[in-house]
């Protein structure tokens, strides 16, 4: 048993609805009683849909349990499949349906449809919403395909030489309630169709079981989210020998390793590749002096796999920042977050528990804190500014404008988004700085809260408190005056380390010169 | 009674489950934390529902039942025992601990009742643990705070002394309004249940005469009847007119003069009739449908059709409690149709063809229906907003005539130029 206050994920069967209404034409009957139905409204309320999630909820009762569930799943499932006339069934339990053993999956595929049926079996006291995810597009490609496994030849990637046509690829993984996946794919696609390739499937986002069975007729797959699609173009590998992507395109370094990543699969000459370095605006945002404040700023990131490694690689690579702490909630990407990590040489936390976030991010003092939004409720606490780069989804991460993570267009909104906020924390370091300059007038409210420019309390912090329990230590008149002047984002380090040191060398009373004597100490 | 056409339906709902009830009553009782014993779908739906990220440390939890608690329920017990113990050692200031039953726990027979035993002699003094179940094969949305209030009853001490109580959650600013009314109204004694402070409870006993604030406690009512409390029978003081009875009933119940009631209230009556003139404006005449969720469905029919004008097509109700509902059933027009449970595919299809003006249903339907063109409200707001009493009839007005105005704004011709 797992004390929870918050979860960055959903259980699994959230992971299938993603899956089932990213697509057409596909319904999922899921056992399950009233209060399940709750999750419709991450789709109709965070995504803002203008249509119900494709799902049937078999609404049982305490006093059903007595009796026959068996058939009120089978007349749910008959109910729905006249009503909407799927092409494709999935079927499945949650939570309490797992513990009546009915076996909603098998009941169905004794009922005579002609329909292709997908039994999911998704272990909701062991697994979550990415696993969920993952596994029900597994299950549905491996059900919609495996006729054409015994068949089919192995597919190259060279083969569209031969057909005397463009390269095809699929795009895998993109689905509802999945980080900025709508804009993501228009930017991948038009990158790709910039080279010479064509799309030939998007899936689950968009896709109809129908163009599931046509995935075989693209070359390659694009695993554009590993923790969706991984499972399935492994699968594809296996049985179709259809070759997949490693690289992630987000960053510039990754979009063009990713371009160079596809060419070299389909053996496509890569013409422009001077052109390439040229397509965002991020490199020379990056370089211009504007820029040269953010060189080594603090920053922790947290999030999901995919997106906290790549970011951790833009921060250092692209914007010379440091990163100074890095983790994720997902389990199934532990072990490439951990290399990520390692790379940095910082410590990786991977953890569900958001006040353990809260905790490694208190102690590694960053400037910046790339994070879900979760992390952006910690941060503003803590006073440090923040940008989202992860699910789990809130209204605000399904912006009206174009605002893709991937790609050149990525790029862009990714430096506008990690800097402004910084560029807020200098403003504030400057309202803070002048405050007591006539033009300003009391009560000038920050963006961060009260926090953020609050001096006042800066030395009767529980910091402080702390301290002075251990070792008593007194700020002189000097010393105070001189911490004050620190901008207020390392105040709370500075204040830390010249203790710190104080404590190490004895010193009983700190003065602005003890500040400077630690200050050389520790840099 | 009026001729009122009574359906029941089944078949598959869209409606949230009793946990829900939690979003509202932990922050009427600020020193009580809700420890639901479920999945990670129940701590899902509650941080879905309440859209809770703002809080440090919220007062609500779920305790994720996980592969190894589902293998032995001895061991089970045994891990919400440790789970409670961490609890309290990081929340000292917890002074009721609410156990929460789940789907999951309920059918695999947990028994919270004997967990909250055993804890309450550990922890007595310090913490009392009182447990209810807020799962969706029991309850619907409400019903989980009838079922919170319950388990509270056996915890109230008994006093014959002469009383108002008030039960079911008020926001603050009503309670508070309300016992001014019935102060001048020459009843003094007046007590609330929830109350603000978990450890507050009413003393409850023969001269406790209890006004229903909301009309979804059956369980809560059964058991305050057996502890010898008498139930005043009256509408719920939604709208003006109900209200109004409400008051009326009370002061009948204490011997007060109608009179009086009418010579406190007729300003108030007033001040509101005249708030609510632009709201009916929008409102009359037009077609309503009620999906069914809180069980307010009923009480907001008869406040929208009699003192709004519209006109009702369907009034859903989750759950119908005859017996309690029927001063309010008295006061709907005649061949109103109600129709308890849900069957949403088939309500959804007479919501179609009925060409509504007007929805109340829960956030999974709004979106969808108003992209076909039908405006909603969603239900789950009016458990959220302070909407009893005469001072706030044009707040509720407001409620359903904002989303109609926001249409006619938005649908409007005069802005286009080419």
């Amino acid at each position: 048993m797992e004390l929870t206050l918050w979860t960055y994920e959903g259980p699994p069967h959230v992971g299938a609805m993603r899956i089932a209404s990213s697509m057409k034409d596909i319904h999922y009957v899921l056992h399950a009683p009233q209060g399940d139905t709750y999750a419709d409204l991450l789709f109709t309320m965070i995504e803002r849909r203008g249509q119900r999630p494709p799902v049937t909820y078999t609404t049982f009762q305490a006093r059903d349990l007595g009796g026959d569930t068996a058939e009120l799943v089978k007349k749910n499932i008959k109910e729905a499949v006249e009503r909407f006339k799927p092409k494709t069934l999935l079927v499945g339990e949650s939570c309490t349906a797992e513990l009546i053993q009915d076996q909603p999956g098998a009941l169905a595929k004794g009922m005579g449809f002609d329909m292709p049926i997908v039994n999911l079996e998704l272990p909701a006291y062991s697994k979550k919403e990415n696993w969920g995810a993952s596994e029900t597009f597994y299950q549905l490609n491996r059900t919609l395909l495996k006729e054409k496994v015994s068949y089919s030849e192995k597919i190259s990637p060279l083969r569209w030489k031969e057909f005397g046509r463009r390269p095809k690829v699929n795009i895998l993984g993109p689905s509802l309630l999945g980080f900025r996946c709508r804009d993501d794919v228009i930017e991948i696609q038009r990158i790709l169709s910039e080279q010479g390739i064509d799309t030939n499937v998007v899936a689950p986002l968009g896709a109809s079981p129908d163009d599931i069975e046509r995935l075989i007729d693209a070359e390659i797959n694009i695993c554009l989210y590993p923790e969706i699609a991984e499972a399935s173009c492994e699968w594809l590998k296996r049985n179709f020998g259809m070759e997949y992507t490693n690289t992630i395109p987000i960053g510039i370094k990754n979009t063009i390793e990713f371009i160079n990543e596809v060419h070299k699969k389909l053996d496509l000459p890569l013409t422009n590749k001077k052109e390439l370095e040229h397509k965002s605006k991020l490199p020379w945002y990056s370089k211009s002096v504007d820029s040269n404040y953010l060189t080594g700023k603090r920053v922790f990131i947290f999030g999901d796999g995919t997106h906290a490694i790549a970011a951790a690689k833009i921060a250092k690579e692209e914007l010379g920042f440091e990163v100074v702490g890095l983790g994720t909630y997902s389990r199934e990407m532990a072990r490439q977050v951990r290399a990520t990590a390692k790379d940095l040489n910082v410590e990786v936390l991977i953890t569900n528990n958001y006040l353990e976030v809260e905790d490694a991010m208190k102690k590694a003092a960053p400037e910046l804190v790339l994070g879900t939004q979760m992390e952006r409720h910690s941060a503003k606490r803590l006073g440090i500014p923040c940008s989202v780069i992860s699910t789990p989804m809130h209204v605000q991460d399904v912006p009206a404008r174009y605002s893709p993570q991937m790609g050149w267009e990525g790029a862009n909104v990714i430096f506008d988004d990690w800097v402004h906020p910084l560029m807020m924390g200098l403003e504030e370091h400057l309202i803070d700085m002048f405050k007591h300059d006539f033009e300003f007038i009391d009560g000038h409210q920050s963006h961060l809260g009260h926090t953020a420019t609050n001096t006042k309390d800066i030395l009767n912090s529980d910091e402080k408190k702390e301290t002075n329990s251990k070792e008593e230590i007194i700020w002189t008149e000097s010393g105070r005056a001189e911490l004050i002047k620190v901008p207020f984002f390392v105040r709370g380090k500075v204040k830390t380390n010249t203790e710190k040191y104080a404590i190490l060398r004895g010193i009983p009373e700190i003065s602005d010169e003890t500040l400077y004597d630690a200050k050389a100490y520790f840099s | 009674m009026s001729k009122v056409e009574f359906n029941k339906e089944t078949g598959p709902r869209e409606v949230f489950c009793g946990l829900t009830s939690i979003v509202w009553l932990h922050r009427r009782m600020p020193d009580a934390f809700f420890l639901v014993v479920g999945s990670r779908t129940c701590a899902h739906l509650i941080q879905s529902a309440a859209g809770v990220m703002i809080f440090a440390e919220p007062r609500f939890g779920t305790a994720i039942l996980e592969e190894k608690d589902l293998a032995g329920l001895a061991d089970a017990h045994e891990e919400l025992d440790r789970v409670v113990n961490d609890l309290i050692a990081r929340r000292p200031e917890i002074k009721t601990l609410f156990l929460v039953g789940s789907c999951p726990s309920e059918v695999i027979k947990l028994d919270l009742a004997t967990v909250a035993e055993k804890l309450n002699k550990r922890f007595l003094g310090q913490v009392r643990f009182v447990n209810y179940s807020g799962s969706g094969i029991e309850t619907t949305f409400t019903q989980g705070e009838d079922g919170a209030l319950k388990a509270l009853i056996p915890l109230m001490d008994s006093s014959d002394e002469e009383k108002l109580l008030l039960v079911g959650t008020l926001a603050n600013n009503v309670e508070d309004r309300f016992k001014k009314i019935f102060r001048n109204l020459g009843i003094s004694n007046i007590e609330s249940f929830p109350p603000r402070q978990s450890t507050e409870l009413p003393k409850i006993g023969k001269n406790t005469k209890v006004l229903l604030t909301q009309p979804y406690l059956s369980n809560t009512v059964r058991d305050l009847k057996h502890r010898g409390c008498e139930i005043i029978s009256a509408p719920f003081p939604l709208g003006i007119e109900g209200s109004t009875e409400w008051f009326l009933a009370a002061a009948k119940t204490f011997k007060i003069s109608e009179l009086k009631v009418h010579e406190i209230i007729s300003p108030l009556i007033n001040r509101a009739k005249l708030a609510l003139e632009s709201h009916k404006e929008i409102l009359k005449g037009k077609r309503l449908f009620l999906l069914p969720e809180s069980q307010l469905e009923i009480s907001l029919a008869r406040f929208l059709h009699n003192e709004c004008e519209m006109d009702l097509i369907e009034v859903g109700t989750p759950y119908l409690n005859k017996d309690l509902m029927k001063e309010e059933i008295n006061l709907l027009p005649d061949n109103t149709k109600i129709v308890e449970g849900q069957h949403v595919e088939k309500q959804l299809d007479r919501v179609r063809e009925s060409n509504p003006d007007l929805v109340v249903c829960g956030m999974g339907l709004a979106n969808p229906l108003e992209a076909e063109g039908i405006s909603t409200k969603w239900s789950i707001e009016m458990v959220f907003s302070p909407i009893h009493g005469i001072d706030q009839a044009a707040d509720l007005a407001s409620l359903f005539s904002k989303p109609l105005k926001r249409n006619q704004i938005l649908t409007s011709k005069t802005l286009v130029t080419h």
